[in-house]
């Protein structure tokens, strides 16, 4: 059997299940509403199971499932190396969401991450401690300010809400998901000219295939090309 | 992985060399108070090291290094000059490659001494060299020094010198900030916002804790850095030979010296080379067949600001560097909240000096 991960709940399960289902495979829950077990119609061999969207990258890297639908950005972020890990197979074009750098819209001289730079240099000598971003994108955030070279920052965690921080006085910064904007605007903030850390969209992804059977090989040769991909 | 027998002897005979050049045998604690770390370098070092949290004590780290702790217990005890040496394990997060271990010994040997810098250099230097004897090792030296010099000397404002020196770890920043300094165009967004008359038109309530005064106070900086003269081609050019350098240290001593003429500001860093290196030689290194290279130790964390020197497996690419060091005043200057112990040190991994016997 393959395992085919699949969000378990949203709308980013039911575009899922209209993007297999277009292509010729149906997916569905099976059972009642609230049970996590799937059916799967049109191909033989694959085995649907229903995961949180932010646990599948981990169950992909781990082997317990061998293909799975999950952000792009959530796999950057949660597995370290990610490309030796997983494969993309297709980006599903559905679940568009920017990983942006934002900043309160007063501060005026702050347009690139240059200027964020040289504010939070000033910030850290003025206040005494590292101009504070905040965000549940650890690892991406630093990875990106890293390779861009800003100092004298600092990462805080926020799981939620993140946009209220700056007004909170609990961050100076923001990096988070959006996909309109709308919110950070409502707060007061705005992007950055070059804060676009990573562009994500729901995509399908295969594990590493070390220990797969020449029939779970087969199988995903087979679901390849009734999808097309 | 528990060290192996083999290791834990190696690591002791390189204790017990050192300790015979007259080092203290110190210890550390495993568990570092992260806000140390996260201080000085950001981060960066969560990327690097395990931070884990204490209920308590809150956020700690397995040790990345000693030399914080060792600066640390030396900045109380006062005690100068002092030779300290030390043996024990070390841990490292490794994203990349799962080949590279996680924990792994160091054996150290550091010299805050204030005397002699370049005698120390050379004594740590020589010090390192001994413990690897025989093996099929290749030197890389350089120094932080000399492109510091160079840039606090630099036809510029102070704040861009500033600029320049807070980057010098960071080659692309560096890269770009050089760039930007070296032209008269002023970025678009910014050339509008200089020319507003009032800039805070539509921009938002005040939130968070940088206050309008802040924002006002870097739109003047912005305002004087336009007004201010690019840095010539010919320093830029200056500035580019010194990062350029690879080669022999003698050649390179040369080199400067030419550079110095069209840079007199680092006059004092070619100084301390040349001193260095006659150091060196007394202590019977080749200077004449040592490599030194402009950049190195750049990409190395922050707070090397002199002399740095590695040692890497002459035939084996995929290890990393065997043993590493260099000067730290920056380092002391920052624990010691303004108060600078000359320091330099070196470390050895004995795992991997064994791979190559």
């Amino acid at each position: 059997m393959l395992k085919l991960g699949v969000p378990s709940k949203g709308r980013l399960m039911e575009k899922t299940f209209d993007w297999f289902g277009s292509r010729g495979i149906s997916l569905r829950k099976s059972g009642s509403d609230r049970e996590y077990a799937g059916a799967v119609d049109g191909i033989d061999g694959v085995e649907l199971v229903l995961l949180s969207a932010g646990e599948i990258p981990r169950e992909l890297a781990s082997g317990t499932i061998h293909l799975g639908v999950t952000g792009s950005d959530l796999v950057r972020e949660k597995l370290a190396n990610w490309d030796a890990r997983v494969a993309e197979l297709a980006p599903m074009g559905f679940g568009g969401a920017d990983l942006i750098i934002a900043v309160p819209k007063f501060w005026v001289d702050v347009h690139t991450l240059d200027d964020l730079d040289a504010a939070a240099a000033a910030f850290r000598r003025r206040h005494g401690f590292r101009l504070r971003i905040a965000t549940k994108y650890h690892r991406l955030v630093r990875d990106f300010l890293r390779e861009h070279g800003v100092a004298d920052y600092q990462l805080v965690d926020s799981q939620g809400a993140t946009e209220g921080t700056v007004k909170n006085e609990t961050a100076e910064a923001i990096a988070d998901i959006t996909s309109t904007g709308e919110t950070l605007r409502a707060n007061g903030l705005k992007i950055l000219d070059d804060g676009l850390i990573h562009a994500s969209q729901a995509t399908l992804f295969r594990g590493r295939r070390l220990n797969w059977t020449d029939e779970q090989r087969q199988t995903l040769k087979t679901l390849q090309a009734v999808l097309g991909i | 992985m528990p060290t192996s027998q083999a290791t834990q002897t190696e690591a002791r005979r390189l204790r017990d060399l050192f300790a015979a050049r007259g080092a203290l045998v110190i210890k550390a604690d495993v568990l570092q108070s992260a806000g140390t770390l996260l201080d000085l370098y950001g981060e960066d070092i969560r990327a690097r090291s395990y931070v884990t949290s204490d209920p308590l004590r809150g956020e700690m780290v397995l040790r990345p290094d000693f030399t914080v702790p060792v600066v640390q217990m030396h900045m109380d005890a006062h005690a100068e000059p002092a030779r300290y040496t030390y043996s024990g394990k070390v841990f490292r997060k490794q994203e990349t490659d799962e080949a590279r271990a996680n924990e792994y010994v160091q054996v150290g040997y550091e010299v805050f001494d204030g005397q002699n810098p370049a005698a120390a250099d050379a004594e740590v230097f020589a010090a390192v060299a001994q413990g690897l004897e025989g093996l099929p090792l290749r030197a890389a030296t350089g120094d932080i020094g000399v492109l510091m010099d160079a840039v606090r000397g630099l036809q510029t404002t102070d704040d861009r010198k500033a600029a320049l020196l807070r980057h010098i770890w960071r080659p692309a920043r560096f890269r770009a900030l050089l760039k930007r300094f070296g032209s008269d165009q002023v970025p678009p967004a910014r050339a509008a916002l200089l020319a507003a008359e009032d800039p805070f038109v539509e921009a938002g309530p005040e939130i968070g804790l940088r206050t309008r005064e802040e924002v006002t106070a870097r739109i003047d900086a912005l305002r004087a850095d336009a007004d201010a003269a690019p840095i010539s081609g010919e320093e830029i050019a200056l500035i580019d030979a010194i990062l350029n350098l690879r080669e022999t240290s003698t050649n390179v001593l040369s080199h400067l010296r030419d550079i110095a003429v069209d840079m007199p500001a680092i006059g004092g860093a070619v100084g301390r080379l040349d001193a260095r290196l006659g150091a060196l030689a007394d202590r019977a290194v080749d200077v004449d067949a040592l490599p030194f290279e402009g950049s190195y130790g750049r990409t190395s964390l922050e707070y090397y600001d002199g002399f740095v020197f590695g040692f890497y497996a002459s035939d084996r690419p995929d290890l990393p560097p065997v043993a590493t060091g260099g000067r730290y005043d920056a380092l002391t200057a920052r624990l010691g909240q303004g108060r600078v112990v000359p320091a330099v040190g070196g470390v050895i991994r004995p795992d991997l000096a064994l791979e190559l016997t």
